[in-house]
């Protein structure tokens, strides 16, 4: 039985910036199994559809995983309006998730928005190999700078505004900056407009990247077919799909 | 322990309940969660001739107790099933209902031809789906076209046939008859309503396809009207289905005449939750001193 589904008690609520939340969720059995770029499929109470959550911290000593996300309707509202002590209905762990490469010297970790969390489990394997661009529209909306540097990552913040006294402007720019320098990998995760100038930004410099997408999802399993993704593999443009071919694909299989 | 085993076309069933086409894709991923062989029986996700893509995303939408959907009959096609897909589903130890589908009476046709020599022990024709632009609803819809494309399929197979029916018709009973008259087996009902949501902030639907297939919760009573009527204007089987999320929604349909119970959007709030309803309806037989759920069938005594 390769998935687990229970009701796990959120050990650590902390709100982290506006309308973001970070829940740390003691469930040994899927901390066991999830690695980097997976996601839990949890059901906010009176819903009834789950909601697909990347996966921010995987601690196997202590069975906990830690996810972050921000309030965009009613099911991620009823989510964080549970408290520390309160039970979470999970199915995890899910999807495919990023590749770990034990060689690389350097890779380069791009995170936009609530895209951000997944990339934490990647800087805490790489550590001081990664350098992190976290793109953010503004202060307020900056999260988990703090948590890469512990993981003595590199942290270079930007924020559309230049508030926070942020590198101003959109993440491409510091990327095309490191990546004249090389790079073994670049991985990333956030809105379709990121993730498609990343994926453009990897190819002309001819640098490995892997994408985390986002879809509408049913079953999150593989099984109803509904979070569809147009992906190009070996010259067949087919729908995949997100639950369970992604959500992590390598750019330039993505058709945008 | 009280008997849930059915009969629906001289093939037993150990219990009911059965995930219903589509949403459980060949199986293979609730084996993930528990043993196949829990359940009466599976609907295969719905199979035509030839490999489909399906339609744009998003494909999904929540709605107040329920879902919209617009997959568009996404498959491999029916050779890949054969070869790849059912053989594995046999060794299950649970009946296999093939859905099958297609945009002609010929397509459908050629696709029940080709099941009809594997060990496959049911199929189940769709005329109801939502979501393509050719068949699918549009045999569903009219006596002639659902007549003409079950008899089709009917020439082409000896196996069981079961007819799935849409509810997005004026009299549901009528279009049952008329495949009744045209050699189904039995009928399964109800499919999906047609519904649509739209983004009130950028004016666009919220599914690509505009408009989809409603299900879940707040389509049952719906289920209940449809399964009821059908099941009292023709002599063969109904399987009902649609919006079943617990035991005792299961016996409701059966009480109104189903004689098995698919269940779908459920399985999406909770991969167990067709083997929770089994354990559920069991409970429930046993604390009324049933001994057979078969005597539950269409037992409902209207006003």
């Amino acid at each position: 039985m390769k998935y687990v589904q229970g009701n796990y008690p959120i050990i650590q609520k902390k709100a982290i910036a506006e309308n973001v939340f970070s829940f740390t969720v003691l469930c040994p059995e899927i901390a066991e199994k999830a690695c980097a770029g997976q996601f839990v499929h949890i059901l906010p109470e009176g819903f009834s559809l789950r909601r697909p959550i990347s996966i921010a911290g995987i601690d196997r000593k202590n069975g906990t995983i830690r996810i972050v996300f921000v309030i965009k309707h009613k099911g991620t509202q009823a989510l964080a309006d549970l408290h520390q002590g309160e039970y979470i209905n999970m199915i995890g762990p899910l999807g495919h998730g990023f590749t770990l490469m034990p060689n690389a010297q350097h890779v380069i970790l791009v995170g936009g928005g609530i895209g951000v969390p997944p990339m934490l489990p990647l800087a805490e394997y790489y550590q001081e190999k990664a350098t992190v661009i976290t793109g953010f529209r503004s202060f307020p909306q900056i999260i988990l700078q703090e948590d890469f540097e512990a993981c003595h990552a590199q942290v270079i913040c930007c924020t559309e505004d230049g508030s926070a006294g942020a590198m101003k402007g959109l993440v491409t720019t510091p990327l095309e900056q490191l990546l004249s320098e090389g790079a073994d990998a670049v991985f990333a995760c956030g809105a379709l407009p990121m993730l498609k100038a990343v994926a453009s930004v990897c190819q002309r410099a001819e640098i490995y990247c892997e994408i985390s997408l986002e879809e509408r999802m049913a079953c999150g399993v593989g099984a109803c077919l509904g979070c569809a993704c147009r992906i190009n593999r070996s010259g067949n443009e087919e729908f995949l799909h997100v639950c369970k071919d992604g959500p992590v694909f390598k750019a330039e299989e993505v058709v945008f | 322990m009280a008997d849930l085993s059915v009969d629906i076309c001289n093939i037993k069933f150990k219990n009911p309940i059965i995930p219903a086409s589509g949403v459980f894709g060949y199986g293979r991923e609730y084996e993930e969660f528990y043993p196949l062989s829990e359940l009466g029986g599976i609907a295969t996700k719905g199979t035509t001739a030839k490999k489909r893509t399906g339609n744009l995303s998003p494909r999904i939408a929540e709605t107040t107790a329920g879902m919209l959907n617009s997959v568009g009959l996404q498959n491999p096609g029916v050779d890949y099933f054969i070869q790849h897909e059912l053989p594995y589903l046999l060794t299950k130890n649970t009946v296999i209902l093939a859905n099958i589908a297609g945009s002609t009476p010929e397509e459908c046709a050629e696709v029940a031809e080709k099941l009809d020599s594997t060990d496959v022990h049911m199929i189940e024709l769709n005329i109801s789906c939502p979501n393509v632009k050719q068949g699918g609803a549009a045999f569903g819809t009219s006596c002639t076209m659902a007549e003409q494309v079950t008899s089709a399929v009917r020439k082409a197979t000896a196996k069981p046939l079961v007819v799935k029916l849409s509810p997005n018709v004026t009299s549901i009973t009528e279009i049952a008859k008329a495949v009744e008259f045209a050699g189904a087996d039995a009928v399964s009902l109800i499919n999906t309503l047609l519904g649509m949501r739209i983004d009130i902030h950028t004016k666009r639907p919220v599914l690509k396809n505009n408009v989809g297939g409603l299900s879940g919760a707040g389509i049952f009573p719906v289920a209940v009207r449809m399964v009821w009527q059908t099941a009292n204007a023709v002599k063969i089987p109904v399987i009902g289905m649609g919006g079943v999320t617990s035991g005792e929604d299961a016996i409701e349909l059966m009480m109104a005449g189903a004689s098995a119970v698919q269940v779908g959007m459920a399985v999406f709030t909770d991969p167990y939750a067709p083997v929770k309803i089994i354990q559920q309806m069991q409970n429930f037989l046993e604390e009324n001193h049933i001994s057979s759920v078969k005597e539950i069938i269409g037992s409902v005594q209207p006003w």
